[in-house]
């Protein structure tokens, strides 16, 4: 067993290298801003002092090097500064009660959290399910309708796939909101409720994507000479999948199921959008419209963090799951 | 109690009806082996699948208006039948136009087309010549601005339409069908740009690193794991931030760096895949035997291993491009991409998104923001259709 | 006494193309009697292995069976329903794949899947058939029977895998077992073992077989009569001894006659001639894992030097350093007296065009994608520079040196030629560099035996006439005998042995070149027990336990 806790070890360690080498690259990025911070804070007209007292406060007088050790030093601490706009309002209005950009982002991580889970709910069993049907019966009608289905499902744009819900499921027939205000403290069957068109949409997009994957899967793996064995030894289709093809499926599953979640990030950005939906994605377009760095710089960390850690876990699990690997010769 | 008892009913139906059905079936064709030797599931499908047919045409069937007023859904739900059935015949047509014309080569290609191909190929085509010759085809300038603003789809002066603009004007008084032909110029072209720039980039990096391998390809790899991190939109949305910045600063278009930056992003993804392609050309002993010849790096390239990469990369084409179009769409969309007063889907879709809610009592008025964002998927789902095509083609040619 | 246990007849077959069915197995009639084997020969394209899986009611995904009946025990498995071939298959028919490795599930032990079809059938209980595994194990002579079957497939080596599938097969105690090219896949010392111990559990059993394979040799070792299957056809069928001596059709004839093809010996090698090439103790590894150890032989000028040898022995690995592609870690190469650069890039063009190469895969050896007039002409222009109706012609010379219509073949793509036919291109490929030396890397091992003997005599012709030098690479020896004038027998990297013919197969031998010869198939029923006698092996086994 040596081997593989050395494996995933390695895997473990690669993972946070390229994470930080991500952080460096978000780092170099926002600092490629011309001019800087504290003019694109106060805009044109800011009195110098006020220009050179956030200076100081963000630590621009330092250079390159230091300010990335100490930027980092803060996330690691949990410290991932303050908003511009909010630094703006404190400067014009003074008052020290400065929100820091964690405490904006916590609640909207919060709720998008709960998006990404209610729409895994939905779309693992499904498409995991169609997914199955449709490699067992290839190439019959079922198989046909549902190929035609996920692919054009796949290519809309995930707004056109929300306007359709929001047409035929809260204008034509008024079931769920159309808006998603939901907000902390708010009943779990209302919440759930108004979650469920943002819901819906990336159920759509993932179900497609995560089924189009199970099939292939699934196909490649009937075709191995073992499941014919299997066959040929007389035993009941039913426990050919189950006891033949479904042990050897689970690492492609997992995987399949991984990569969808960390495809849901991206898609999360625009369904929100779409749908007023207070989550961080909503939060980063806005503080890109208003070019809010060091929010844009957070929500940026915490996209690619999540990113890198579910397609680390595939990773990792698709070793565990490998019976070469668990039990080595 | 009576849900409960529905339930058992349904429940009991569920299993009953398939099974009756396929007894039927067996007894009505003495035994066949289709009917023989059918898994419950199947029978189950048939079932389910004719029950959900019957429920279509039923439904297709309801009257439009009752009492006057119109039932929304069911004109939308003829109408998006229409459409299906009306593409799919025209793809029809359209492959057994392909079949009788043409060389003997495309005659070929169409006589083995599936029907989703030949639609994908068909409206690539359409999509094509609007966007060459869309200032030809729109009626008006795409920043022409007319007194009537908010003017209804339907062109039916009784209900807030106008003859002349038979999509109706936008909330400052442009031609929506005007604006959404040059979208197709603006939108597609762009897109097509962008994807072109990404492969050349990706794509001459991708087959370096395959021949030469060596610390180049560590290197190239290496630090195209590393942006591959990076989910791509959120990527994109970081760097148009501050290429706003820069755009404003420098007076450059924030379009042209909109270009650069997916082209960056999305080189990577080409990057990997012509680096796998090239690497399982590079292995193959045809190219050992013309290194052994002596032949240099030119001759590897663009005799030996281009002419055999040129199916997977024209597949990964298609795919990027429909990628590139649905960022660039996205990006548009969030209103960070392509800027006014370009007419582009995606603004136009933000920028009309309200009228879906008077769908119910004004169906028209609902279809301008759908026909922009539908004209999105409309071209995606073609480029899928054909590139799926081609890659079950040439997966079955080599078994 | 004898009870018909199959009877095949009018079977048809059809396999899907390009979504046309076209015929696979035109028309076949079997008949099989209780314990009785049955070999069933032919080459690629035959369809023995879709006839093997008809005879169990089975088509591939992609096949169907288009007429005829399959009557098993009098059950016709054509017109049954799934139910009821469910409940024959496994239990009184069985199968033993080519590839045990693939065919095992990898998720579960040997014993389990061993176990699966006796308890699925209601046979035996588990702890039962676990029992009854070990001691199956034990008549097939696998190591360590108690304990083999708890390991996963993986961790066990191919021809035990293929024991192990011989004895799930015969878990249920079938009355028929089809056995699809068991040891194909197999080194020649391993064939023996898996050989010897299926033959011995099928006589025990008293368990009848079809038994496919295109080695005629092994299958003379296994069965009871053979039939001939070309182009889903029967050509003819016989008892094995009288087939063997007797053989009444052409291409049956044909096929025997495969083996006896032999070059007349050369005179001896003058003392102190220059070798064309000469190996002075080459070494070279794989990163840091040393595959090559001191490796030394010479190839005179118009002869063939075979280096034979199981897989992983390194023949392959010697080619790679004599061109260069893998420079030797120590010792060098030298052509015709001269030192060779040991890395290929450093060599001169005309150095490069002394040395030629021909490949085992001729799919992969040619650009799918260039024509047969470009694939050769290639060389022709880079090396002699010749272009346009002078390249033309040499073309064309060439395609007739290697018995090809010029018009027809020269504008035409690798994949509209046969094998055998794209294995020609490949040599003409070689010849259009003008080359002294050529290295031939399992040329034939791909090829069918009578497409292979076709390329060998070219090879031979081609030598004769151009007075060429080759290393023909090659795990065959029957190969070797028929091509070879010096012979070096390699293995693990190093060189075991090496002499002329004529003394490699007279003893005495070194005893692994003497394993490897005694290993190889005979033409002779009878080859296998005199062979196991004479090894001291016990292969009756306890055939006095009989059917358990």
């Amino acid at each position: 067993m040596g081997s593989i806790f050395q494996i995933i070890l390695q895997r473990l360690a690669l993972g946070i290298l390229t994470l930080l080498i991500v952080s460096i690259v978000i780092f170099v990025a926002v600092n490629a801003l011309p001019g800087d911070f504290a003019q694109a804070i106060l805009g044109q007209g800011a009195t110098d002092e006020a220009v050179a007292q956030i200076r100081a406060d963000l630590g621009l007088d330092q250079n390159y090097f230091m300010r990335y050790f100490s930027w980092l030093g803060n996330v690691l601490t949990g410290d991932l500064g303050i908003s511009f706009a909010q630094m703006n309002f404190a400067s014009n209005m003074g008052g020290d009660q400065l929100v820091g950009v964690v405490e904006q982002i916590a609640p909207r991580f919060k709720a998008t959290m709960f998006l990404a889970g209610v729409t895994a709910m939905f779309a693992v069993p499904i498409s995991i399910t169609l997914g199955v049907l449709a490699a067992l019966y290839r190439n019959s009608i079922f198989d046909r309708a549902v190929n035609i289905a996920t692919l054009s499902s796949i290519s809309s744009p995930e707004f056109f796939l929300a306007y359709i819900l929001i047409l035929v499921l809260a204008v034509l027939n008024p079931i769920f909101p159309s808006l998603s205000n939901v907000y902390e403290g708010m009943a779990l069957g209302e919440k759930l409720n108004r979650t469920m068109l943002p819901a819906l949409t990336l159920t759509l997009v993932v179900t497609a994507h995560m089924m189009r994957m199970t099939r292939a899967a699934i196909i490649n793996l009937l075709a191995s000479p073992y499941i014919e064995m299997a066959r040929l030894k007389g035993i009941s289709p039913m426990r050919v999948i189950v006891r033949h093809a479904l042990p050897n499926a689970l690492a492609p599953i997992i995987n399949v199921i991984a990569l969808n979640l960390a495809y849901l990030i991206t898609g999360v950005v625009v369904v929100e959008v779409v749908f007023v939906y207070p989550g961080i994605g909503q939060l980063f377009v806005d503080s890109v419209k208003i070019r809010d760095i060091p929010v844009v710089q957070a929500c940026c960390l915490i996209f690619a963090a999540a990113y890198i850690l579910l397609n680390l876990m595939a990773d990792i699990l698709s070793i565990l799951s490998n019976p070469r690997l668990r039990h080595p010769k | 109690m009576s849900w409960l008892m529905n339930l058992i009913l349904i429940l009991i139906a569920t299993a009953v009806v398939p099974w009756v059905f396929r007894f039927a079936g067996q007894k009505f064709t003495g035994n066949k082996p289709f009917f023989r030797d059918m898994p419950f599931a199947v029978a189950f499908g048939y079932v389910a699948g004719l029950l959900v047919l019957i429920a279509a045409v039923s439904y297709y069937f309801r009257p439009l208006e009752v009492n006057g007023v119109p039932s929304a859904g069911v004109i939308f739900f003829r109408w998006a039948v229409q459409g299906f059935i009306g593409f799919a015949i025209v793809a029809y047509l359209f492959r057994l136009f392909g079949r009788a014309v043409g060389t003997a080569g495309t005659r070929k290609l169409f006589r083995a087309m599936p029907l989703t191909a030949a639609f994908g190929v068909l409206v690539i085509l359409l999509y094509a010549i609007v966007s060459i010759f869309a200032g030809s085809i729109a009626p008006y300038g795409q920043e022409e601005i007319f007194a009537n603003a908010n003017i209804v789809p339907g062109g039916n002066p009784m209900m807030g339409g106008d003859p002349n603009f038979p999509l109706g004007t936008d909330q400052i008084g442009r031609d929506i069908y005007s604006r959404l032909i040059y979208g197709a110029q603006n939108t597609v072209g762009i897109a097509f740009a962008t994807t072109c720039l990404a492969f050349f980039v990706g794509g001459s990096l991708g087959f370096l690193a395959a021949i030469v391998g060596g610390w180049l390809d560590q290197i190239l790899s290496r630090a195209v794991d590393v942006l591959m991190a990076i989910p791509a939109l959120i990527f994109a949305l970081l760097l148009m931030t501050i290429a706003s910045v820069w755009s404003n600063q420098l007076g450059v278009d924030r379009t042209i760096f909109m270009v650069l930056i997916i082209a960056m992003i999305d080189s990577t993804r080409v990057y990997r895949l012509s680096r796998a392609v090239g690497q399982n050309i590079v292995v193959m002993d045809y190219i050992e035997a013309a290194k052994l010849r002596g032949e240099g790096m030119g001759y590897l390239i663009f005799k030996e291993i281009l002419p055999n990469a040129t199916a997977p990369l024209l597949a990964e084409f298609g795919l990027r491009f429909c990628f590139v179009f649905l960022t660039i769409a996205s990006l548009s969309f969030l209103g960070v991409g392509i800027q006014p007063p370009l007419a582009d889907w995606g603004t136009m879709v933000k920028d009309l998104s309200q009228f879906i809610n008077f769908a119910a009592f004004a169906p028209n008025v609902a279809t301008a923001p759908l026909l922009a964002a539908g004209a999105i998927a409309l071209l995606t789902v073609a480029v899928n259709f054909v590139v799926d095509w081609m890659l079950h083609k040439s997966s079955g040619l080599k078994d | 006494m004898t009870q018909q246990l199959l009877k095949i007849r009018g079977l048809k077959i059809e396999g899907k193309s390009d979504e046309v069915w076209s015929p696979i197995v035109n028309w076949i009639d079997l008949d099989l009697q209780k314990g009785e084997v049955l070999g069933l020969i032919g080459e690629s394209g035959a369809g023995k292995s879709t006839v093997g899986l008809a005879a169990m009611g089975f088509t591939r995904d992609g096949c169907r069976i288009s007429g005829g009946t399959v009557d098993f025990d009098g059950v016709d498995l054509v017109a049954a329903s799934a139910a009821v071939k469910r409940n024959m298959l496994g239990k009184r028919i069985a199968y033993v794949a080519q590839s045990a490795a693939a065919s095992f599930n990898p998720a579960h032990r040997l014993i389990d899947q061993h176990t699966e079809a006796p308890t699925q059938h209601k046979i035996r209980a588990n702890a039962e058939s676990e029992l009854d595994g070990m001691e199956l194990y034990r008549r097939l002579r696998l190591p360590d029977p108690e304990n083999i079957g708890f390991r996963y497939p993986h961790q066990v080596s191919g021809g035990q895998l293929q024991r192990a599938m011989t004895a799930m097969a015969m878990s249920c105690r079938p009355d028929l077992i089809i056995f699809d090219e068991p040891t194909t896949a197999l080194d020649v010392t391993t064939q023996i073992e898996v050989l010897a111990a299926i033959r011995d559990i099928v006589e025990q059993f008293d368990t009848a077989a079809i038994y496919i394979s295109h080695d005629l040799a092994v299958v003379a070792q296994m069965a009871d009569r053979i039939k001939v299957l070309l182009r889903g056809d029967e050509v003819e069928e016989a008892e094995t001894r009288a087939m063997l001596s007797a053989p009444c059709e052409d291409y049956t004839k044909s096929l025997w006659a495969v083996r006896s093809f032999q070059r007349p010996a050369k005179p001896a090698i003058s003392a102190g001639a220059t070798p064309i090439v000469s190996l002075k103790k080459i070494s070279a590894a794989y990163g840091k894992s040393p595959v090559l150890f001191d490796v030394p032989f010479d190839i005179h000028a118009g002869r063939t030097v075979a280096v034979v040898g199981e897989s992983g022995s390194g023949k392959s690995t010697t080619a790679r350093s004599i061109t260069g592609l893998l420079p030797p870690s120590q010792g060098h190469v030298e052509f015709n007296g001269e030192v060779l650069p040991l890395d290929y890039r450093k060599r001169s063009k005309d150095q490069l065009r002394q040395v030629q190469m021909i490949y085992q895969m001729a799919d992969t050896a040619l650009n799918p994608r260039s024509s047969i007039g470009d694939i050769i002409g290639r060389p022709v222009q880079f090396y002699s520079g010749l272009t346009g109706i002078a390249k033309r012609k040499r073309v064309e010379e060439l395609l007739v040196q290697i018995e090809l219509e010029p018009g027809q073949y020269i504008d035409r793509l690798p994949s509209e030629l046969s094998g055998g036919q794209k294995q020609r291109i490949g040599i003409a490929r070689a010849l259009a560099a003008e080359p002294q030396f050529i290295i031939c890397d399992e040329v034939t091992s791909a090829l069918d035996q009578l497409v292979a003997e076709g390329i060998l005599k070219l090879l031979a012709q081609l030598q004769d006439d151009l007075s060429l030098s080759y290393m023909f690479i090659t795990h065959d020896l029957a190969t070797v005998r028929a091509i070879s004038d010096e012979v070096v027998v390699m293995k693990d990297g190093k060189v075991v042995e090496q002499g002329p013919k004529a003394e490699m197969f007279q003893p005495p031998h070194h005893p692994y070149t003497d394993l490897l010869l005694s290993s190889v198939p005979e033409m002779d029923p009878d080859w296998l027990t005199n062979l196991l006698n004479g090894r001291g092996v016990d292969n009756i086994g306890d055939a006095a336990v009989g059917k358990m």
